[in-house]
């Protein structure tokens, strides 16, 4: 599955854990990127458990997307070490290939391929990476696309869905995979508002199901509703994490206290 | 007749402070413009009888002098001619009904029909400056005794030398259909490595690069000269046994192939970065992501350049004369010494612009239909 190896050094997340049973799925340690002379993340320090659910807010600019591209491996990491279940994910030696496989992305944009239909977007990866045969992968998708409510739109071009169902889509892309974990990088920023909720449906289910998610989101009212754990993201750090009742409710923080009230004013908590 | 629109008379002064829309003032109904129209078509038709005149005084000195389809055709275009004085007339009948208009005081109906003959008189002057256009290009053809006409359009040298051109032309058609295929493969070959990524990749993209300046600033006509001449003299074996028009092909594949690799480039480039990002995280590899994802999109965008690059392609087959392949040009300059006359030269040329309509044609279609399937705009 996973490539690299046990880190030798565990650096700043203090001790060695053992047990599988007790690794985090996803691990941050001392997480650093630049871009040019623009500092991003500014030793991030993050733990994602197993079946749990963590939102990450925070202003924009706060590094949230680049983050969870770190993860992804589409964005190299310049200092610290990002661990799958133990195993480093960053750096060199990492198959980024064999990572993507298991780790799923969805993005603000969608990023359907427009020139595919919706059965061969949800097909692709199965078919071209993990080699499945057509009959099993098209079986597969279809069975996604009807979780999300969508099959009869499977011979559509994505151009012709709505925001929502082309975001449906994409999360059906991504599931397609069976990914261990899913990071969703604020995935109802573009739609019209009467369109989040479907998208939040299929997430809210998700959680539910036991899917391990890390989220970027500006949804306040959603990510206090599903979120195991919350983490505030500012200026490229992690500030405070807590449960949701703590960060929303008695936030410790100035600065996740300043970001909340004026999310309040915002008319969006 | 209508009645009298609100402050159509300025007189009628509704009492102070209050706004009152007015339709404004009397149009202004001058027949410059109409005569000005009906004097230019009346010249032009004129002028078009007399070089028709002209034309069947030359046809009767030629030798078939001229028959009587030529003079039915003749006495068609003489009526043809007239036809412009159609507009000018109606012109004429608008302004003078603008006039009455004005004069029973119904402004918005003079205004109509003033603005109806505008549009007739600028629509004669419109079209007695094409019909000008035209007789002058007949008198061309028709001047100094038909020596224009003989000169490039003697019909009975097209009609006998057409089968031979025609033979002729099927070497170019021979040649560009092969490069084009080649090239659709090598463009694209040089384009991916133009844009090989990283340090490993580095190495490739400046000779690629260097590839494509070198055959993109280099004339075609040279290429073909130093392969079509070159490469037999090498004595290398295998190369020198090709046949003339390989080495033409292979000629025009690395000089167009430099500008198709360009425009794929640009197609490529072209694909939102974000695309990219989406079929890595994915799993996709970096050439399953090209594969699958870029290129077939990045294609969609480049095919009307690519076409218009293929038509130069097409029409730089006529260079190949310089190694003495007989290609339609050659055959025809044969002839044309032959004959001391460019007729045959005429044909190609038409060969040449015939093939190119139907491309353009097909390709509209085909990105059309494609954005039909793509967009959804069967609503």
């Amino acid at each position: 599955m996973l490539n690299g190896s046990h880190s030798e050094i565990d650096g700043a997340c203090g001790a060695l854990r053992h047990k599988r049973r007790l690794v985090a799925l996803i691990e941050l340690c001392n997480v650093k990127k630049h871009f040019g002379d623009q500092p991003v993340l500014n030793a991030v320090n993050l733990q994602v458990e197993e079946h749990q659910v963590v939102c990450l807010i925070g202003p924009s600019g706060s590094g949230k997307s680049t983050l969870l591209r770190c993860i992804n491996g589409l964005e190299k990491i310049d200092a610290g070490e990002i661990r799958i279940h133990g195993n480093r994910v960053s750096g060199p030696g990492v198959d980024v290939d064999a990572l993507r496989r298991d780790v799923g992305i969805v993005f603000q944009s969608y990023n359907l391929f427009p020139h595919m239909t919706v059965l061969q977007n949800v097909t692709l990866a199965p078919l071209r990476v993990l080699h499945q045969e057509r009959a099993e992968a098209e079986e597969k998708a279809m069975q996604l696309l009807k979780r999300i409510g969508l099959e009869h739109k499977a011979k559509e071009y994505p151009d012709r869905l709505s925001g929502g169902q082309q975001q449906r889509v994409a999360i059906a892309r991504a599931l397609a995979m069976d990914p261990m974990v899913m990071l969703l990088d604020e995935i109802t920023s573009a739609l019209d508002p009467e369109l989040v909720s479907e998208v939040l449906n299929i997430v809210r289910e998700l959680a539910r199901d036991g899917m391990t998610m890390l989220l970027a989101t500006h949804e306040m009212g959603f990510a206090r509703e599903v979120a195991g754990k919350v983490c505030f993201l500012c200026d490229g750090g992690v500030h405070e994490e807590g449960t949701p009742e703590q960060i929303f409710g008695e936030p410790k923080n100035e600065r996740t206290r300043a970001f909340l009230r004026r999310i309040v004013e915002a008319g969006r908590l | 007749m209508p009645s009298k629109i609100p402050g159509a008379s300025t007189n009628e002064n509704p009492s102070a402070g209050e706004r009152h829309f007015r339709a404004g003032t009397p149009p202004n109904t001058s027949r410059l413009l109409t005569y000005v129209a009906l004097l230019v078509c009346a010249a032009v038709v004129v002028v078009s009888w007399l070089t028709l005149l002209e034309v069947r005084a030359a046809l009767s000195a030629t030798s078939q002098g001229a028959g009587t389809i030529a003079n039915v055709l003749l006495a068609a275009s003489a009526l043809v001619a007239i036809l412009i004085m159609y507009p000018a007339v109606q012109g004429l009948r608008t302004t003078q009904q603008a006039r009455r208009a004005l004069s029973a005081g119904d402004l918005i109906a003079a205004r109509v029909a003033m603005a109806e003959s505008r549009t007739w008189s600028w629509t004669t002057l419109g079209y007695s400056t094409a019909q000008v256009l035209i007789v002058l290009a007949i008198l061309f053809l028709i001047a100094n005794d038909l020596a224009v006409s003989r000169t490039f359009f003697m019909l009975p040298l097209i009609f006998s030398s057409f089968g031979l051109v025609l033979k002729a032309f099927w070497i170019n058609v021979y040649i560009f259909m092969v490069a084009e295929a080649i090239i659709l493969v090598w463009g694209l070959v040089v384009a991916i490595a133009q844009l090989a990524p990283g340090a490993a990749g580095k190495p490739i993209r400046l000779i690629a690069k260097a590839y494509v300046d070198v055959f993109r600033g280099l004339p075609a006509i040279i290429t073909i000269y130093l392969i079509g001449f070159g490469i037999p003299l090498t004595g290398l074996p295998i190369l020198k046994d090709l046949s003339q028009q390989s080495f033409v092909i292979l000629a025009l594949t690395l000089s167009s192939g430099a500008y198709v690799a360009e425009i794929y480039r640009a197609g490529i480039m072209g694909i939102h970065w974000s695309q990219t990002s989406a079929a890595r995280s994915l799993g996709l590899s970096y050439m399953q992501t090209l594969r699958f994802v870029v290129i077939p999109q990045g294609v969609r965008q480049i095919i009307p350049p690519l076409l218009n690059s293929f038509i130069g392609l097409q029409k730089d087959t006529a260079l190949v004369n310089v190694v003495g392949a007989v290609d339609a040009f050659n055959q025809a300059m044969i002839i044309a010494s032959n004959h001391y006359n460019l007729s045959a030269v005429t044909t190609v040329a038409i060969l040449f612009v015939i093939i190119t309509i139907p491309q353009a044609r097909f390709v509209e279609r085909l990105a059309q239909r494609d954005r039909r399937r793509l967009r959804g705009a069967e609503a």
